[in-house]
């Protein structure tokens, strides 16, 4: 599974975080960091698929 | 929650209308989400509109549209340019502040400036910073439960009792101003946002003016709180102007106690209507985070404003300059286009792109805070007090106007 997050779109919603602090965490000023891009190790790709379908503003995408 | 100092001090106030509104009638022609009438049925009202219309229209407050629409909602959200942020609560009248700024940064601002006064708060609000809050908001809220379980009375009120205490205390403890004035805040915020424009206030009431003697009591006996903090930011090598830090701290007032008590009563009058999801909420079969979003999507408190600063359409709405629009992402939040099962609360619901906290550069600064105000009311609920239901369902009432959520919410405690 290929994990994508486009910075340009993030407003700091921390959903991600919140359902994947495995892929992402957030910074000084709250906005997304992925942990992990490209290739999403097997156990983490519920996460991944978490992340997405949480992201507000679909920052994030999570494809086989 | 921009309109406040302008709606309060401006020379506009013989404009406004007297506290009555007119029933309405028609609400696809003709709405007003001031009414006692919205605020008893908005989820109906928001769904017949979105198969009727779907852009509400209303020739009151001078001119307003009203979308219902995920879609639509969602496209003005994000569109800076055809809608400006000067002004975002509906009233009577238009705004007088300065373009590009408002009365209450970042809320009231566009790009770019908008930008500049939303980074002086973004640290402020993180995850990192809201987490250090979070044992003292537990304290607050067993303090609360401590007093309503104290007299071993069946009946308690939640939204007077619990709700509304909560976030007053914590933004309180980290602007800086006393947890005492609870009472005056919320004075403030019934005016401004229950019913805007809709009350003569003489200038030393104003919340400009409290606040006023806030920052010069601040300059006088300079603190570490949040607004001491931001006396000390700059533009350019220049301190914020007073005008700048008031119109903040009004709008971190007024925007963190209202709409997260709004959330915090909602949910409670959902628990106490569904004793299957306390049930569930209570035994660990449904996982109280994930349950939170979806309390959060189904039970949105805000909608916020825009005025439309291009000629622009939107759906069926032909929309004008000075056209206020209403962005209902409570009612987005219930649109089947963009959720299934969009009118049930689905407490384990695993997909769930809500826009409680809004959508684009203006999401919510506070909502890291207020999701875990929410999440430790309930947590620190369910721990401790008996199961609910709820005593009185005439007596359950909520707010009008561009917050929502119940004002009143009497409970019967199921004591054994």
């Amino acid at each position: 599974m290929k994990l994508t997050f486009d910075r340009s779109l993030c407003q700091g919603h921390n959903r991600c975080v919140m359902v994947a602090p495995s892929l992402f965490t957030a910074d000084d000023d709250g906005y997304a960091v992925a942990l992990v891009s490209g290739e999403v190790p097997i156990e983490l790709e519920g996460q991944a698929i978490l992340a997405a379908d949480n992201c507000p503003e679909y920052a994030i995408t999570a494809e086989p | 929650m921009d309109n406040l100092p302008s709606a309060e001090e401006s020379d506009h106030m013989d404009q406004t209308s007297p506290s009555g509104r007119a029933p309405v009638t028609d609400w696809s022609t003709d709405f007003d989400h001031t009414t006692a009438a919205y605020a008893a049925a908005a989820p109906d009202i928001w769904e017949q509109l979105r198969d009727a219309c779907p852009v509400a229209r209303t020739e009151r407050f001078g001119g307003a549209w009203l979308p219902t629409r995920h879609e639509d909602v969602s496209r003005i959200a994000k569109d800076t340019k055809n809608f400006t942020s000067r002004s975002v609560v509906v009233s009577d009248w238009r705004t007088d502040a300065p373009a590009g700024i408002g009365y209450a940064p970042p809320i009231t601002s566009d790009p770019p400036f908008h930008t500049i006064a939303r980074s002086f708060l973004l640290p402020a609000f993180s995850p990192a910073a809201v987490q250090k809050l979070r044992g003292d908001t537990e304290r607050i809220c067993d303090e609360l439960i401590d007093k309503l379980l104290s007299p071993a009375d069946p009946f308690i009120d939640a939204a007077s009792g619990y709700a509304q205490h909560i976030p007053v205390r914590v933004i309180a403890q980290m602007l800086g101003v006393p947890e005492s004035d609870g009472e005056i805040f919320r004075g403030f915020i019934h005016r401004i946002m229950e019913e805007p424009g809709q009350h003569h206030v003489e200038p030393e009431e104003t919340m400009w003016s409290y606040l006023g003697g806030v920052v010069t009591d601040h300059r006088e006996h300079p603190r570490d709180d949040l607004i001491g903090y931001l006396m000390s930011c700059e533009i350019n090598g220049r301190p914020l102007i007073d005008d700048h830090v008031i119109g903040t701290v009004a709008l971190l007032l007024i925007a963190g106690i209202d709409t997260t008590w709004s959330a915090i009563g909602a949910a409670l009058w959902h628990l106490a209507t569904h004793p299957e999801h306390q049930r569930a909420l209570r035994d660990g079969t449904a996982d109280l985070p994930t349950a939170v979003e979806e309390l959060l999507r189904f039970y949105a408190p805000v909608t916020m404003a825009r005025l439309v600063a291009e000629p622009v359409e939107v759906g069926n709405a032909r929309m004008e300059p000075e056209d206020w629009v209403l962005l209902s992402f409570p009612a987005a939040n219930r649109d089947p286009a963009a959720f299934d099962r969009a009118d049930q609360v689905v407490l384990d619901r695993a997909s769930n792109r809500h826009l409680a906290f809004g959508l684009g550069i203006h999401r919510c600064v506070g909502s890291n805070l207020a999701r875990m105000e929410l999440t430790v009311a309930l947590e620190r609920w369910l721990d401790r007090m008996p199961p609910v239901s709820v005593a009185d369902p005439e007596g359950v009432r909520w707010s009008t106007g561009q917050v929502r959520g119940p004002r009143a919410l009497p409970l019967r405690l199921e004591i054994p």
